[in-house]
C-alpha cells in the first residue's frame, strides 16, 4: 500500500483516511451525527463503559465460574452478554486500527512522551500507572454510571442532570491529577 | 423498514458494525486516541477534546431535539440523577483519566493502534469491573441512594424549556470556541 509521507493539511480531501488528523470540529459534527444515527436506527445512544464491565464479568467468570458472576448484585442487572454493544466496541477498535494504518499513526508507544518528559523513560513504571488508571477509571465510570461517551456525550446531548454534573467533575479531579503527576521540573513547556 | 431496529437482531449488529467503524475512524483522526491529547487537555494546553466533544454536544442534542420534535425518535434515554455516586464516580473517573490517559472509548481506539500502555491499561479497566461488581452490594446501599432525584433532565429542573437550552449552550459553545482560537493564535505554538 503505497501512502503519501506527511500529507500536507492543505492537500487532499478534508476527510482523506490518509491524513493524520481531521479538523476537530469536523470529527465533532460528526459523532454529533453518528449519535442521530444511533438514536434513529436503534434508539440506543452511543455508551462504552459498561461494555467494557461486561469483560470484567468474562474474565471474573474464568477464576470463579459463570454462576458465581450472575449471582453477583451488580452482573446479575447487566449480564455480560455478546450483542450490539460488543460489536459495536470492536467495530470502533477496527475503525481507529484502519484510520491509524492509512494515517500512518499506528505505534507501539510504551512510554508516551509527555509522560516520559516528567516521569522518565521507565517502561515498566509506565505500565503500572496505566494499570492503575484503568481501574481507577472504570470503577468511577461505572459508580457514576457512564464515562466520556454515555455521560460526556450522549447523556449531555439529551440535557440529562447527571451528565452535566459528571463533565466538570471529572475534568476538575483530572486537572488537579496533570497538576500532580506533570510537576514543571525547569524546563518549560 | 421499521425503525427502530431491534438491537438484537441482524439488522441491529450490521449497524453496530457501522457505527462503531465510523466512531472508530472518528477518535482516531480526531487524536483523541493519542495520550498526549488527553494530558495535555487536563495540563490546558490543547484544548482538542473540548472542540471535539462541544460540537458533538450542540450538533448532536439539536439533532436529538429535532428528531424528537418531528416524532422520529421515541424518547430520551438518560442515566439516573443519584448525584453522590455520579459525583464521586465522576471525580475517580477524571483521576484514571489522567493517568491512564484515555477513558474506555479511547482506549479501544489507541489499544488497535498498538498502544503498548493503552492495552496493559485495559486489563485494569477489567479489574476496576470487577472490584466495582465486588462492591455494588456497599455502593447501592450507601452511595448511589443519595440525592437521588431519578431521570432528571435540566429543562425539568429548570422550568426553561430545551429549545432555549440549545439556543444558549450553542452561543455559549460558539464563544467557547472564539476564545479558544484567538488565544491559540496569539501564543506561540509549543511542543
Amino acid at each position: 500500500m503505497k501512502t503519501n509521507e506527511n500529507l500536507p493539511e492543505t492537500e487532499g480531501s478534508p476527510l482523506s483516511l490518509r491524513r493524520t488528523v481531521w479538523n476537530p470540529y469536523l470529527v465533532g459534527a460528526g459523532i454529533g451525527i453518528l449519535s442521530w444515527l444511533a438514536f434513529l436506527l436503534v434508539d440506543k445512544p452511543v455508551g462504552m463503559s459498561t461494555e467494557v464491565s461486561k469483560f470484567s464479568g468474562w474474565a471474573a467468570s474464568i477464576f470463579v465460574g459463570w454462576d458465581s458472576v450472575t449471582n453477583n448484585a451488580y452482573w446479575a442487572g447487566k449480564t455480560p452478554a455478546f450483542g450490539y454493544s460488543t460489536v459495536f466496541l470492536l467495530f470502533t477498535g477496527l475503525g481507529a486500527f484502519i484510520s491509524a494504518y492509512f494515517g500512518k499513526d499506528l505505534s507501539f508507544e510504551p512510554v508516551p512522551s509527555v509522560w516520559e518528559k516528567y516521569q522518565g523513560p521507565g517502561v515498566a513504571k509506565r505500565q503500572v500507572a496505566a494499570f492503575l488508571g484503568g481501574a481507577i477509571l472504570l470503577y468511577g465510570a461505572r459508580m457514576a454510571g457512564g464515562c466520556t461517551s454515555g455521560h460526556g456525550i450522549s447523556g449531555t446531548m439529551q440535557l440529562a442532570l447527571s451528565s452535566w454534573v459528571f463533565f466538570p467533575v471529572m475534568f476538575v479531579t483530572g486537572i488537579i491529577t496533570a497538576r500532580l503527576l506533570f510537576r514543571n521540573k525547569g524546563t518549560s513547556n | 423498514m421499521n425503525l427502530p431496529i431491534p438491537t438484537s437482531s441482524t439488522g441491529g449488529l450490521v449497524i453496530a458494525a457501522i457505527l462503531g467503524l465510523i466512531f472508530g475512524v472518528l477518535l482516531n483522526k480526531g487524536r483523541v486516541t493519542d495520550y498526549n491529547v488527553i494530558v495535555n487537555l487536563f495540563r490546558l494546553k490543547d484544548f482538542t477534546v473540548v472542540k471535539i466533544m462541544m460540537t458533538a454536544i450542540v450538533v448532536g442534542g439539536i439533532g436529538v431535539f429535532a428528531m424528537m420534535g418531528m416524532g422520529l425518535i421515541e424518547g430520551y434515554h438518560i442515566k439516573d440523577a443519584n448525584l453522590l455516586g455520579v459525583a464521586l464516580g465522576s471525580g475517580i473517573f477524571g483521576v484514571g483519566m489522567a493517568l491512564y490517559g484515555y477513558c474506555p472509548g479511547t482506549a479501544i481506539g489507541a489499544i488497535a493502534t498498538g498502544r503498548l500502555h493503552a492495552i496493559v491499561g485495559f486489563f485494569g479497566m477489567i479489574v476496576g469491573g470487577i472490584a466495582y461488581a465486588l462492591s455494588y452490594g456497599w455502593v447501592k446501599a450507601n452511595i448511589l441512594g443519595v440525592w437521588s432525584y431519578g431521570k432528571v433532565r435540566i429543562p425539568e429542573l429548570t422550568g426553561i424549556p430545551t429549545g432555549v437550552w440549545w439556543v444558549l449552550l450553542a452561543a455559549g459553545t460558539g464563544a467557547l470556541f472564539y476564545l479558544i482560537e484567538r488565544a491559540a493564535r496569539s501564543t506561540p505554538p509549543r511542543p
